[in-house]
């Protein structure tokens, strides 16, 4: 089995939505409220428990004489987020029932009848991409459409895609259509292309990459997403010195006193 | 421009996102930035209803700096045609054409037509709209003109357009449309310089053009602006109607329009064609081009229709034939409704209680109903109209005063049934069932079906007169399973045509005859099912880029019409680049990467022959087989009611006067149905300062019947929103996400605030037009609920197609919600009443 990956291409994306719904009818997630949100045209807020691929709409104000993709002004950007399905997962390592496991083709799945609910994926998650679900308290997030992959189909999202916005396939020959792609945007004159694929943090690359205009901090992706157990070193370590001083500080109170 | 395909057509618009990734320049003109907008290179925001200052002056443009492409324009176009002496242009009648009579509200149209043409005298009414071959009408049947080739003559078509559009200059769109002097240009020099005999552009619409007063002479406009650039019949050229929904153009060409038949013939007049079919073929049919084979194309609908019944001695039950009597339009009889003289309706694929225009005053009409049957895949709101409507709220109907029957059907959906769709590009495909209907739910063809045989049981009974086209219809479709669904593939053979001697499939239209020995539903469609086990719609097997071998492109599976344009005069193609079709002439035949659309073995340099008739009359260099003179019109010497070129004229609602004819303020042929339950505001008026403008979204489908009971698309539009920009934000005085009042003349509204600067204002000359987008998509029954920005609309009629203005009109905002019950119709009086006062800023 090869490690597959998403590449979504903000720049071809028309802001639909068809993956939003597609992943729900396929995977069956329930609506999740009819909130009038107006940010800009996006209503469902995030990712979360109930929306596991969401179009963020971002407005930069309209210029006339410009569209939206003219080389030089971008006023309305789509992109659809996703779980990154990290290699090296927060939520994975968080996870005390063994419910998060690493797919043959290298996704992050939550197994829900393993699920308790405890809920440490969900801080542990350097995206804030994993909700628990307020009926049953069970965790829930992007399967990478576990089963579809099974059968030799592709993800229901990239499958609705009516622009090829949302690309998936084997993991490195997508970066490399990546990485094609931004400098062939490059040379048309786009130079705020951003191929979004951190490879030098503790998340030790993820499976869904971005490209996208101006600083993805815009559409929710984090410049340096650390898996929260980094910390844990630093923090042991921390601890560490802190006893190692206390029991030191002892000592030399009693040594010291005995000497007096 | 009139249409927002990436909002609306996402899937076909990966095409034009894949054109983009080759090269191709995305222009979109439009009151709003939209979805298309943002994947456009250049986007010209311009003033509702302005649209066709803004095409007259692309037209000026290229004939001032003689951008055109003159070899085609020359061969291919009526430009050098002479215009009858007696012809008067808007320029010289101050907004009018001649012959305008004023108590008729009609012209007459002779003058319109070409020098030395001789004309049929055919008499319009005025009665029909204009959906039909000859738009209700045609006085020219033959190539004969007088013509000057080298375009110098001053009563020659291509000068008689360079003075009517000498006055839709850079100056005037800036000053009408909104549109800067430079930003205009910019466009122009784009457009432009993508069309030639390397290159092409296309233009798409939607109901954004249509949807206006004056709707039929904007894509006029278009016409002739993608004429002079050498645009049609050419790969990567065209003017595409994007179409609504799935089917709308195959429920034009087999139609649910009152005014035509099968194919594009026109629905025979009460008075005018009478019961003599002589008659009503010397209306339609033309002694040269392709319309000469109108008889045998009629008579075999006829056959199609009637079987042994219709024979040469009963004009092939000609008479069995409904007649138009009068304006059976969409509006046309919902006037009638309204004044109780409509007694049942049966409403299918359609909900006009929140879908129709002044959808306010359509719920009130139902209530005149004796009956209404509405067939639906859920209970909408036009079938609940007499119980949850808001005038039952507002006290302007009592459901126990109201006398409607309604009875609903359940209705299949499209996955539940089999069948065949056409869509945008004339291109018809088959579908399978893939799961029964739920319960009772079935589809159109069983209704319909079924009604018919149980009507035509209670005909032969009763032998009256008026029965005599019933019991004459042919209805003996098998049926199939334990639903007795008909079985749609001898529906499509019917359409597809039989010869009747021996009861084989014909191979196309070529072979229908008018001695009655052929029959045909639709002759556009013949050849889409040429063999009992060859149903070409259902094909999946594409060979080429043009995607033969995929279902059925009427007419005879041409990909793109008129493609002899595609090719030189001489029959050599453009160029290397561009080439369609072709002269072989070693084969001596056309040939290429299309079905020609031209007779296959007629050579480029043919010549007709004295009075030779029909196609034969036309010159092997006529690529425009549908006209009479084989040339494509620049200007319409008969046929439009409006006028035989575009002309701009205000919507029936504006905020200025007409800059361009201010003696002709709007369209003269449009009708306003103005009545007290149909108002219009002045044009400007103090009370409603604003342009208001309808739209669709991605997330929902039409009037919501079809999105609005799904959770998955309620939550991602949950509320009926109106797009307005910050600065009438402040001069409202409401923030995003609040609520505004919305009201016109007609209706009031309540709606979430969207404040945006994608919807901004428009300057025209120092004046700020302020402009307000309504999506339509909400009503009072579904998951999620809504005011419908239909109540606003008016019932108004284009003149040539009657259909409505909804992409231009005049409204008030208000902030905070509307009032509830009968204190809502107060508002509305008081927003009628009292002009609004401005309030003065103090410094």
């Amino acid at each position: 089995m090869s490690v597959t990956a998403f590449l979504t291409d903000s720049t071809l994306c028309i802001g639909c939505k068809a993956c939003e719904v597609a992943c729900k009818e396929w995977n069956q997630v329930p609506a999740d409220g009819f909130d009038f949100r107006a940010l800009s045209y996006d209503n469902t807020g995030s990712l979360g428990h109930s929306t596991w691929r969401h179009v963020k709409f971002v407005e930069n104000g309209a210029v006339p004489g410009f569209g939206g993709n003219a080389s030089e002004v971008f006023s309305w950007g789509f992109s659809s987020d996703v779980c990154k399905h990290c290699a090296n997962a927060g939520c994975l390592e968080a996870c005390p029932t063994g419910a998060i496991v690493r797919t043959e083709f290298g996704g992050v799945y939550i197994q829900p009848d393993v699920c308790n609910g405890c809920g440490y994926c969900v801080v542990c998650c350097p995206f804030g991409v994993v909700e628990r679900r307020p009926e049953d308290g069970r965790a829930f997030k992007c399967t990478f459409c576990y089963d579809r992959q099974k059968e030799g189909l592709e993800p229901a999202c990239a499958t609705a895609c009516p622009t090829e916005s949302i690309k998936f396939g084997e993991i490195e020959h997508l970066r490399d259509t990546a990485r094609e792609r931004v400098r062939d945007l490059e040379e048309k004159g786009f130079d705020d292309v951003n191929l979004y694929d951190p490879t030098d943090t503790s998340v030790g690359g993820i499976h869904a990459f971005f490209i996208v205009r101006g600083d993805p901090k815009t559409y929710n992706l984090p410049p340096k997403p650390e898996v929260p157990t980094t910390y844990l070193k630093k923090g042991w370590m921390s601890a560490g010195i802190a006893a190692a001083a206390m029991v030191a500080g002892a000592f030399l109170a009693f040594t010291g006193s005995s000497d007096r | 421009m009139g249409s927002s395909m990436a909002e609306n057509h996402p899937v076909g618009f990966q095409w034009v996102v894949e054109a983009r990734e080759r090269g191709t320049k995305v222009l979109h003109v439009d009151p709003r930035f939209s979805r298309t907008s943002a994947m456009a290179d250049m986007w010209v925001p311009l003033r509702a209803g302005s649209d066709i200052v803004f095409l007259g002056a692309l037209i000026h443009y290229v004939l001032e700096n003689e951008k055109d492409f003159r070899e085609y324009v020359v061969n291919y176009t009526n430009a050098s045609i002479l215009v009858r002496d007696d012809f008067r242009d808007t320029e010289d009648l101050d907004g009018l054409f001649s012959g305008w009579n004023e108590d008729a509200k009609m012209y007459k149209t002779d003058s319109w037509a070409y020098k030395g043409s001789p004309l049929k005298d055919v008499t319009n009414s005025g009665k029909t709209g204009g959906h039909a071959k000859d738009r209700g009408g045609e006085k020219l049947q033959e190539n004969i003109y007088e013509q000057d080739l080298t375009l110098q003559n001053p009563r020659c078509i291509y000068q008689v357009l360079k003075r009517h559009f000498a006055r839709y200059t850079p100056e005037l769109v800036e000053r009408t449309c909104g549109v800067p002097q430079d930003v205009f240009l910019k466009l122009a020099r784009t457009f432009c310089s993508a069309s030639g005999p390397d290159k092409t552009a296309a233009i798409c619409y939607a109901v954004g053009w249509t949807q206006h007063s004056d709707g039929v002479q904007i894509i006029r406009a278009a016409s002739i602006l993608q004429l002079l650039l050498g645009n049609i019949g050419r790969p990567g050229g065209g003017i595409l109607a994007l179409r609504g929904h799935a089917s709308i153009q195959g429920s034009t060409d087999i139609p649910t329009l009152y005014d035509i038949l099968p194919g594009y013939m026109p629905m025979p007049l009460f008075a005018e064609d009478a019961d003599n079919l002589a008659a009503y073929f010397n209306h339609h049919k033309t002694k040269t081009g392709w319309w000469n084979n109108f008889d045998k194309y009629f008579v075999s609908l006829m056959k199609a229709y009637y079987g042994d019944a219709a024979a040469k001695e009963n004009d092939f039950g000609f008479t069995f034939l409904p007649r138009v009597t009068g304006d059976h339009s969409h509006q046309g009889y919902w006037i009638q409704m309204a004044d109780g003289n409509v007694e049942g309706l049966f409403v299918m694929g359609q909900n006009p209680a929140v879908g129709g225009p002044h959808s306010r005053m359509e719920r009130k009409a139902m209530a005149k109903l004796k009956w209404l049957v509405v067939r639906d895949m859920v209970e909408v709101e036009t079938a609940s109209f007499w119980l949850d409507s808001p005038e039952v709220g507002r006290g302007e109907l009592n459901p126990e005063e109201i006398d409607t029957e309604v009875f609903l059907f359940p209705a299949a959906g499209h996955t539940e049934k089999g069948g065949c769709f056409t869509n945008t590009q004339r291109l018809n495909q088959f579908h399978e069932k893939a799961v029964d209907p739920p319960g009772d739910a079935r589809s159109e063809t069983w209704f319909i079906y079924h009604l018919g045989r149980r009507l035509k049981e209670r005909a032969r009974k009763d032998q009256r007169p008026r029965n005599a086209g019933l019991n004459a219809l042919t209805w003996d479709y098998s049926t199939e399973g334990a639903n007795a669904e008909p079985v749609v593939e001898e529906v499509l053979q019917e359409i597809n045509g039989r010869t009747l001697k021996d009861g084989k499939l014909v191979a196309g239209f070529r072979d229908l005859k008018a001695d009655g020995s052929t029959s045909c539903g639709c002759w556009i469609y013949s050849g889409i099912f040429p063999k009992p086990d060859e149903n070409v719609a259902r094909k999946r097997e594409p060979r080429d880029f043009y995607g033969h071998g995929w279902g059925f492109a009427w007419p005879a599976d041409r990909r793109i019409l008129y493609n002899r344009a595609s090719a030189r005069p001489d029959g050599r193609p453009w160029s290397e680049r561009k080439k369609l079709i072709w002269w072989d002439e070693n084969k001596k035949e056309w040939t290429g990467f299309d079905v020609p659309d031209f007779t296959v073995n007629k050579s480029p340099d043919y010549r007709p022959p004295e009075n030779a008739e029909g196609d034969d009359a036309l010159g092997g260099d006529k690529p425009f087989i549908m006209n009479a003179e084989g040339l494509s019109r620049l200007y319409v010497p008969s046929g439009l009611k409006d006028g035989p070129l575009p002309t701009h004229y205000e919507p029936l609602e504006s905020p200025i006067r007409n800059p361009v004819y201010p003696a002709q303020q709007v369209d003269p042929g449009a009708n306003r149905l103005e009545r007290p339950d149909n108002q219009y505001a002045n044009s400007p008026d103090e009370r409603f300062p604003y342009v208001a403008t309808t739209y669709r979204l991605t997330e929902h489908h039409t009037a919501g019947g079809m999105s609005r009971y799904l959770s998955h698309l309620c939550e991602l539009q949950p509320e009926f929103f109106c797009e307005i920009s910050p600065e009438l934000a402040k001069q409202v005085g409401v923030e995003h996400r609040g609520w505004v009042t919305i009201v016109t003349a007609r209706g009031i509204v309540e709606a979430r605030a969207m404040v945006t600067s994608r919807m901004p204002p428009i300057h025209l000359n120092g004046q700020t037009v302020h402009q307000v987008g309504l999506p339509y998509h909400w009503g009072y029954k579904g998951l999620v609920k809504g005011d419908s920005a239909n109540d606003l609309l008016a019932l108004s009629e284009e003149p040539n197609v009657r259909i409505m203005e909804s992409k231009a009109l005049l409204c008030n905002v208000f902030p905070g919600r509307r009032e509830r019950g009968p204190r809502a119709l107060k508002q509305l009086e008081n927003a009628m009443r009292q002009p609004t006062r401005r309030r003065m800023v103090a410094q």
